[in-house]
C-alpha cells in the first residue's frame, strides 16, 4: 500500500519540479501548490498507513490494543497544509500585484532588483 | 462507556510532568511569549505610530533583558527544558535553552533592538503604520522559537512564522524593486522551507518520534537500511537554501537590498544566521552520521561559498547588494566551522554566527544612513561622506575592519579559530581559503568605504577635493538613525578587546552538541 503511494508522491514531486522550472509566474504558483500536496501525502505515508482502525483507545484500557492508525503525521499534515495555503494566499495577492506594477508575469522580463547590464564597479581606490 | 467517577483514574504521573515548575524555568518560553503578546499590542496600536515605535522598543529591551536571564540561567544550570502541556517528553514539545540557543537568542534581539530604534526615524510613517513592528515582533517570535525548540516539526513552524513575517517586511513600501526582489525571495525560501518538511517526514518516517533529543538517541539504534544519507542530504539542501550556501544563494543578492535599510539589516543579521544555527543543531547534534557522510562535500561547498561571496562583493556597484555578497562570504566561514565538526571548528562557527549577527546588522544600518546622507546607492554616484558625519566614517570603518576580520575587532576572533581547526585537521586549503577571503572582503569593503567616504564626491571629484555630500540629517534624526549602529559598533569592539567570554560560550555550546547527552538527560532523564 505504501509502494503505490510512494509511487504517486514522486509523480507529484516530478510535475511540482517540472512547473516550478517555469518562467510563468502562475505555473509557478500551481507547480507550489502540487508540491505542497506532495509533501504533505509523503508526510501521511511516512506515518505507515492502516485501513479503517480510527485511533482510538477502548473505554476500559490504557493503551490500545490493536494496531491502530497513527495520529500524529495527520496532525503534522494539517499543520502543513494550513501554512501552505496560507502561503500561497499571499504568494497569489504578489503575483497579482507585481504582475499590475511591473507588467509582465515572465521571471526573465523582471529586471528590477537586478537591472541587466549595469555598469562594472568604480576601479581603483 | 465508561463515565468519570467510576474507578477510571489514569496514572498522571506516567505521561504527564507532574513536578511544579521552578520560576526560572519560564525564561524559556517568555521570549516567544513575549514577543507574540507585544506584537498583538502593536496591532492593535498601528493608528498611532509614535507611540508604537516607542512600545516596540520598550519590548525589545524586555526582550534583550529576558534572553539575557536565560543565558544566565543556562550558564549557571545547563540546559533549561520546558515541555508544553506538561506531556512528557519525547510525546510533548520541548523548548529547550542551551548554550548555543541562548547565546544566539541573546544576540539576535541586540540586533533587533538596534533595528527596531532606526526604523523609528528610517521609514516613513505611512509605510510604519502598515505594520513594520507587529511584523518585526512576529519575526522575533520566529527567530527566538526556532532557536529555543527542542521539536523537529516545531522548529519548521517556527522557520514558517519567521518566513512570513519577512514576507511582510520585505514588501512594505511596495516599490517595483520591492515587489521584483520578494517574488524571488518568497519562492526560494518557501522551497528551502519545503525540503526542510520533506525530510522531516522522512525523518519521522525511520525514527518514530520528532523529539531532537529523542532523535539523537535513536539515530544510533537504526536497522542499517535506513536513509540516513538521503535525509541528512534534504536537511542539508534546506538549510543551505535558507543560509545561503552556494549555488543557492542567488535569491540574496537579488531581494536582500530591495526593502528599506532596517528591514535588510535585520534580514541580514538574523534570517541566514538560523538557517546556520539549524545546520549546526540538525548536522551535529541531531544527526552527525549524516555531517560525516558529507563532510567533504561541505568543506567544498564552505571554500566555495566563501570565494564566491568576496568575489562577488567585489563586482557590485550597489553598496547593499555589496553587503549581500559579505553575508554571503560569513556563511561560508560557518559552514566551514561545521564542516570540520571538531570542537574547535563549531566553536568558530557559533562565534562567526554571533559576530556576524551583530557586524552585518550594523553595516546594513550604516549603509542605511550613508544612501540617505549621499542620496545615492550606487559607489559612482556616492562620495564624500567622511565629510558630512565623521561619525559614521568611524563606526563604518570600524564594521569594514570587523568584516574583514582585522584585529582588535569581533571578526578576528572567528576567523583564527576556523582557521586553528583547519590546520589541526591538516585542511591546509580550508584554511587558506579563510585568509584569501579575508584579504578579498577587506578589498571589497574597503573600496566601498573609500569610494563613498573618503572621496570628495562622485565618482570624477578631483583628489583633494572638498567632502560634501547632497542630504542632511536633523540632530534628532542623526541620533536616532546614527546611534544603533555606533553602539552595535562599540559591541563588536567590545568582543574584539575580550572575547574570552563568547569564546568561552561558543566552546561550551560546542561541547553540548558534539556529546548530547548533557542535553538529552536534561530533556529525557529529568522527569520522573
Amino acid at each position: 500500500m505504501e509502494s503505490a503511494l510512494a509511487l504517486l508522491v514522486g509523480v507529484f514531486f516530478a510535475a511540482a519540479i517540472y512547473l516550478f522550472l517555469s518562467t510563468s509566474l502562475i505555473r509557478i504558483l500551481i507547480g507550489m501548490v502540487v508540491l505542497g500536496n506532495a509533501v504533505n501525502l509523503l508526510i501521511f505515508t511516512s506515518g505507515r498507513l492502516v485501513r479503517e482502525v480510527p485511533p482510538i483507545i477502548p473505554p476500559d484500557a490504557m493503551v490500545p490494543d490493536r494496531l491502530i492508525a497513527n495520529p500524529l503525521p495527520q496532525a503534522l499534515v494539517l499543520t502543513a497544509i494550513v501554512i501552505s495555503f496560507s502561503f500561497f494566499a499571499f504568494l497569489m495577492v504578489l503575483v497579482f500585484r507585481a504582475y499590475q506594477a511591473l507588467g509582465t508575469d515572465r521571471t526573465t522580463e523582471m529586471n528590477e532588483a537586478e537591472p541587466a547590464g549595469e555598469p562594472a564597479p568604480p576601479q581603483g581606490y | 462507556m465508561a463515565a468519570p467517577g467510576d474507578g477510571y483514574a489514569p496514572d498522571l504521573a506516567a505521561a504527564m510532568v507532574t513536578a511544579p515548575t521552578p520560576p526560572g524555568d519560564w525564561l524559556v518560553i517568555a521570549p516567544v511569549v513575549l514577543t507574540l503578546l507585544w506584537g498583538a499590542l502593536l496591532v492593535m496600536l498601528h493608528q498611532r505610530a509614535a507611540l508604537q515605535a516607542r512600545i516596540a522598543v520598550a519590548g525589545l529591551v524586555g526582550l534583550v533583558v529576558v534572553t539575557a536571564l536565560l543565558l544566565a540561567r543556562v550558564v549557571e544550570n545547563g540546559p533549561v527544558v520546558m515541555t508544553m502541556g506538561r506531556w512528557l517528553p519525547p510525546f510533548g514539545i520541548s523548548f529547550v535553552a542551551d548554550a548555543l540557543g541562548a547565546t544566539l537568542a541573546f544576540a539576535a534581539s541586540l540586533a533587533a533592538l538596534a533595528v527596531a530604534v532606526f526604523a523609528a526615524r528610517d521609514l516613513a510613517p505611512g509605510v510604519r503604520r502598515y505594520g513594520f513592528y507587529p511584523f518585526l515582533m512576529a519575526l522575533m517570535a520566529g527567530v527566538c522559537g526556532s532557536l529555543l525548540t527542542g521539536d523537529v516539526f516545531n522548529l519548521y513552524v517556527w522557520f514558517e512564522v519567521l518566513l512570513i513575517a519577512s514576507f511582510g517586511l520585505i514588501v512594505l513600501g511596495n516599490s517595483r524593486a520591492q515587489l521584483d526582489g520578494a517574488l524571488r525571495y518568497a519562492l526560494l525560501n518557501f522551497l528551502a522551507t519545503t525540503f526542510f518538511l520533506i525530510a522531516t517526514g522522512l525523518l519521522y518516517g525511520a525514527v518514530g518520534t520528532l523529539n531532537m533529543a529523542d532523535i539523537a538517541q535513536r539515530m544510533r539504534e537504526l536497522p542499517p537500511g535506513a536513509p540516513v544519507h538521503a535525509i541528512s542530504a534534504l536537511f542539508i539542501l534546506g538549510f543551505a537554501m535558507k543560509a545561503a550556501v552556494v549555488p543557492l544563494n542567488f535569491w540574496l543578492p537579488a531581494s536582500y537590498h530591495t526593502p528599506a535599510a532596517c528591514v535588510s539589516a535585520l534580514f541580514a543579521g538574523l534570517l541566514t544566521k538560523v538557517g546556520a544555527y539549524a545546520l549546526l543543531r540538525v548536522l551535529v547534534m541531531v544527526m552527525p552520521a549524516g555531517r560525516e557522510v558529507y563532510a567533504e562535500v561541505l568543506v567544498w561547498l564552505a571554500v566555495l561559498t566563501m570565494l564566491v561571496g568576496a568575489l562577488g562583493a567585489l563586482a557590485q556597484s550597489n553598496l547593499r547588494r555589496l553587503l549581500g555578497y559579505l553575508v554571503i562570504s560569513g556563511i561560508g566561514v560557518i559552514l566551514a566551522g561545521i564542516a570540520l565538526g571538531t570542537p574547535t571548528g563549531v566553536a568558530g562557527a557559533i562565534v562567526y554566527s554571533v559576530h556576524s549577527m551583530i557586524a552585518m546588522t550594523a553595516l546594513y544600518l550604516a549603509a542605511g544612513v550613508a544612501e540617505r546622507l549621499a542620496r545615492a546607492s550606487r559607489l559612482q554616484e556616492m562620495g564624500g561622506l567622511a565629510g558630512a558625519s565623521p561619525l559614521l566614517a568611524t563606526i563604518t570603518l570600524v564594521l569594514v575592519f570587523a568584516v574583514a576580520g582585522l584585529p582588535p575587532f569581533s571578526g578576528f576572533w572567528p576567523k583564527v579559530v576556523v582557521t586553528q581547526a583547519a590546520l589541526l585537521e591538516e585542511r591546509w586549503w580550508l584554511a587558506a581559503a579563510v585568509l584569501l577571503t579575508g584579504l578579498l572582503t577587506l578589498g571589497a569593503a574597503g573600496r566601498a568605504f573609500a569610494h563613498a567616504f573618503w572621496r570628495g564626491g562622485p565618482l570624477g571629484t578631483p583628489d583633494g577635493a572638498e567632502k560634501t555630500a547632497p542630504g542632511r540629517l536633523s540632530a534628532g534624526e542623526a541620533r536616532i538613525l546614527v546611534w544603533p549602529p555606533a553602539a552595535l559598533a562599540l559591541v563588536v569592539l567590545f568582543l574584539g578587546l575580550w572575547p574570552a567570554p563568547l569564546l568561552w560560550l561558543a566552546d561550551t555550546a560546542a561541547a553540548g552538541l558534539l556529546d548530547p547527552s548533557g542535553y538529552v538527560g536534561a530533556v529525557l532523564g529529568g522527569h520522573e
